[in-house]
């Protein structure tokens, strides 16, 4: 299960995540950000209630970052510890910006 | 024989392997997981591992036919482990021959192939696989 919720402030966007970022969810993400990141130019991912992420869930992450790159920011706030240890374990520590 | 409060619990799961049947087989795993007490981080990382594994399955064992999965999962106390092993007899696959991801590359040069199974190795303390009787066995152990 997962709940996305969008917040818009101009060019800014947040979208708050909470539950499971999984293989069954993340296509329901990657279709909620095809929609809504044109003219976006600060990307915020909200992940206090996110609970759980795979590959699948990283999959959609990586491409919103490179999209991202092109017009403008995105940042992950509020990362939970477990969470955490699987941005370390696959190196997207490093190409996140986490907050 | 004296036990020395070693226990061990075997259960098996067979199922469909069809990427929708993913939480059920995951709660199938959370169930005894948490009837063994496993910590929150072990319990994601060991999730992790099996969906990875078993939408792995799902997407490629059969395609385009259907296939089943079987899913035998071993928890023991004292210590604490569990080790889960899954079956299919679809083509041959040996998932840890996959050439492992570059994680240190820029996000504009990254690519994501292989990187389930990448998290499966790292995450776990034994990985393992077999090919006999015409079946893919891939084995994993976590100490809990």
């Amino acid at each position: 299960m997962l709940k996305i919720e969008q917040k818009a402030n101009g060019s800014e966007l947040i979208f708050a995540l909470e539950g499971r970022l999984d293989t069954t969810t993340a296509p329901q993400l990657e279709n909620e950000l095809r929609k809504s990141l044109s003219g976006v130019e600060s990307l915020i991912f909200e992940f206090e209630a996110l609970e759980y992420i795979s590959s699948a869930g990283l999959r959609v992450l990586l491409s919103s970052q490179k999209q991202m790159n092109k017009q403008g920011e995105m940042v992950i706030r509020n990362v939970r510890p477990e969470i955490m240890e699987i941005f370390d374990v696959t190196g997207f520590s490093d190409i996140l910006t986490i907050e | 024989m004296i036990s020395c409060g070693k226990e061990e619990h075997v259960k098996e799961l067979k199922i469909g392997a069809r990427t929708d049947n993913l939480d059920q087989v995951l709660a199938f795993v959370d169930e005894s997981l948490e009837a063994a007490d496993c910590s929150m981080k072990a319990q994601i990382q060991i999730d992790v591992a099996v969906e990875e594994i078993f939408v792995n399955i799902a997407q490629y064992a059969y395609t385009p036919a259907e296939g089943e999965a079987v899913i035998r999962l071993d928890t023991e106390t004292n210590p604490g482990a569990v080790t889960i092993t899954f079956i299919d007899s679809g083509v041959p696959f040996n998932p840890l021959a996959v050439e492992e991801p570059d994680v240190t590359l820029s996000a504009k040069d990254r690519k994501v192939g292989g990187l389930g199974i990448f998290m499966v190795k790292r995450s776990m303390d034994e990985v393992s696989y077999e090919y006999a009787d015409n079946k893919n066995i891939l084995t994993i152990k976590k100490n809990i």
